[in-house]
């Protein structure tokens, strides 16, 4: 059986349950606070440790892009298993557009030492733009299976069950590759007290966007700018009720009004 | 800039262009007479259909033979590009195949991307495309700097359909180049799951549970309650991650984006990632224990209580009416 390495990437955001904000004088989105580890990752993690469980062995490795020098949310990746994590940290990155954002993380991924696979999720639960993945697989010239609910390795070839529209494609892919997971697509461990305190000792090598060579970065090499940020019409709250044991005669009425019935 | 040609990622099946096509290819006639489509597969086969939504041209890659329609578009795109094709901007579905090509091609072209998108303009010198975030409550509109071609995605439902009247697009065969590793990954079999019903982001009505059903087989409220209203059922992130029913049903910024007449929530408290997929709809009842629950700010009804008493009685005064 062969020894499986993999790379996840992580992205560390504002917790989602805090209402966000954007920076008044750059427009971007405020990060500046105490980050965690996006839910939608810790997918990824477990089903890059279950994948080297299954190979019988290898190693999981985690890398990051923040501009202020944040791991606790790689430290979160750590405690599930991963074993070493690189984050790329530079102010200067701040502002960067999904290209840019791909080229440093294809770059920290050949940092770390081309795995023979990279696992992301679909999209990151702040920015979403959902194009990262693919294009780092473009980047490192790897073929990539996008929003995978199933992953499995037989003989060297990944299987993968593939989201579509109508359902679902199964896809056979050559290793290396890189695949996007979607949410759910395994139950995430939570991090026992041992690898909490484990994590703590963990290697988390913080490099440049110019020690990995690339530049420029931010917002001087994002192809694009932010023209005007807008309140946008809000939709006005209509009537609210408690339930008195007969309000679903109200829904009754309004379904009636709307001619649904 | 003026904006002189661009071209749609274009998709269809049957000799029908999807909704989500006929929406990009509405927007791209409002910017140009010149429009043109890129089907990843049998253009042909649509090209009356892509004409009657304005498509002048249709690149036609072809049956892919199970290659992934990412890498297989992107390389096809670029190497017309490179040979002389000159699109200002190009249209992208933010769906899976979308999402793949434009992903692929940015780096190809080394041009950046703007996705989520539900806008696009030319304000003076600069193409700008428009995203709501914060769960639609902000608007940011966002202006290319750099060289074309831009790419754009869009979400569905931005912009209303409406035909042309025009005639079949001219078919222009184009050649998948090959794509080395990274065009490696093949499709060996296409599940179709099958519902009964309306589909959910076409249906309506919607019925859509969420966590505060309690369990999943308090779902089946949801499905009969849908089924009584000719509706389609959904569900928001939370019960689909917790496996509860298929990733089909989701509605939300992940998921389907769903406009129906009527959207019913049920036990769903109203998260951003999923009102960015609801908002539109054009009445919303919302039923959920807290009153303090996001989702009663954008309901034109809603009834503070307990989902497994409110449904219960409400089915049985549907069913009551025959």
């Amino acid at each position: 059986m062969k020894v499986m390495k993999i790379v996840v990437c992580v992205k560390q955001i504002p917790d989602p349950a805090a209402p966000g904000s954007l920076d008044p004088s750059t427009n971007a989105l405020k990060r500046d606070g105490k980050l965690i580890l996006d839910d939608s990752d810790a997918y990824g993690v477990e089903m890059a440790l279950q994948l080297v469980t299954a190979a019988g062995g290898g190693e999981v490795s985690i890398v990051s892009m923040a501009p202020n020098g944040e791991t606790s949310g790689m430290r979160t990746a750590l405690a599930m298993g991963a074993v070493r994590g690189v984050l790329v940290s530079d102010p200067a990155l701040a502002g960067s557009d999904a290209l840019t954002t791909a080229r440093v993380l294809a770059a920290a991924v050949q940092k770390v030492g081309m795995p023979d696979l990279v696992i992301a999720a679909t999209e990151s639960t702040d920015g979403y733009t959902g194009t990262v993945p693919a294009q780092m697989a473009e980047v490192l010239g790897l073929p990539s299976v996008t929003f995978a609910k199933k992953v499995k390795v037989e003989g060297g070839v990944l299987k993968i069950d593939r989201q579509t529209e109508d359902g679902y494609d199964e896809v056979e892919c050559p290793l290396p590759a890189l695949v996007s997971v979607t949410a759910g697509v395994v139950e995430p461990r939570y991090p026992s007290f041992k690898g909490i305190m484990d994590a703590k000792k963990k290697e988390v090598i913080t490099v440049t966007a110019s020690d990995l060579g690339i530049t420029p970065v931010g917002w001087s090499g994002a192809g694009q700018k932010v023209s005007s940020v807008t309140q946008a019409e809000a939709r006005q709250a209509g009537q609210v009720i408690e339930d008195d044991g007969e309000a679903f005669n109200k829904i009754v009425a309004f379904l009636e009004t709307l001619k649904v019935i | 800039m003026t904006i002189n040609n661009v071209w749609v990622f274009a998709q269809g099946s049957n000799a029908t262009v999807s909704s989500f096509t006929a929406e990009l290819l509405t927007k791209a006639r409002d910017l140009t007479d010149n429009v043109s489509a890129f089907v990843a597969g049998d253009g042909a086969a649509l090209a009356e259909s892509l004409g009657k939504f304005g498509a002048k041209k249709v690149y036609s890659t072809g049956d892919l033979g199970g290659r992934l329609a990412g890498v297989a578009a992107a390389s096809a795109m670029a190497a017309l590009i490179s040979g002389g094709e000159k699109p200002d901007l190009i249209l992208f579905p933010q769906n899976y195949d979308g999402r793949d090509t434009i992903a692929r091609l940015s780096v190809k072209l080394g041009v950046t991307v703007l996705t989520n998108s539900v806008d696009i303009a030319v304000v003076g010198s600069e193409v700008v495309a428009t995203t709501p975030i914060f769960g639609g409550n902000v608007l940011f509109a966002t202006a290319f700097t750099g060289a074309g071609p831009h790419l754009a995605s869009f979400r569905p439902k931005s912009f209303a359909a409406q035909e042309s009247g025009g005639g079949a697009a001219e078919v222009v065969a184009v050649a998948v180049p090959d794509a080395g590793a990274t065009g490696a990954a093949k499709v060996t079999a296409v599940h179709v799951e099958e519902t009964s019903g309306p589909k959910l982001d076409e249906a309506n009505v919607v019925v859509a549970g969420g966590r505060g059903l309690g369990e999943s087989q308090n779902f089946a409220m949801v499905e009969e309650l849908s089924k009584l209203l000719h509706g389609a059922p959904g569900a928001s992130r939370a019960i689909v991650d917790a496996g509860w029913v298929p990733y089909s049903y989701q509605v939300g910024q992940t998921g389907k984006v769903v406009k129906p007449s009527v959207y019913i929530a049920a036990g769903i408290s109203g998260a951003t990632q999923h009102m960015v997929g609801m908002k539109g709809s054009k009445n919303i009842i919302a039923i959920n224990k807290d009153k303090e629950a996001p989702i009663f700010a954008v309901a034109d009804l809603g009834i503070v209580g307990d989902v497994h008493k409110v449904l219960p009685k409400l089915i049985e005064a549907l069913k009551s009416r025959g």
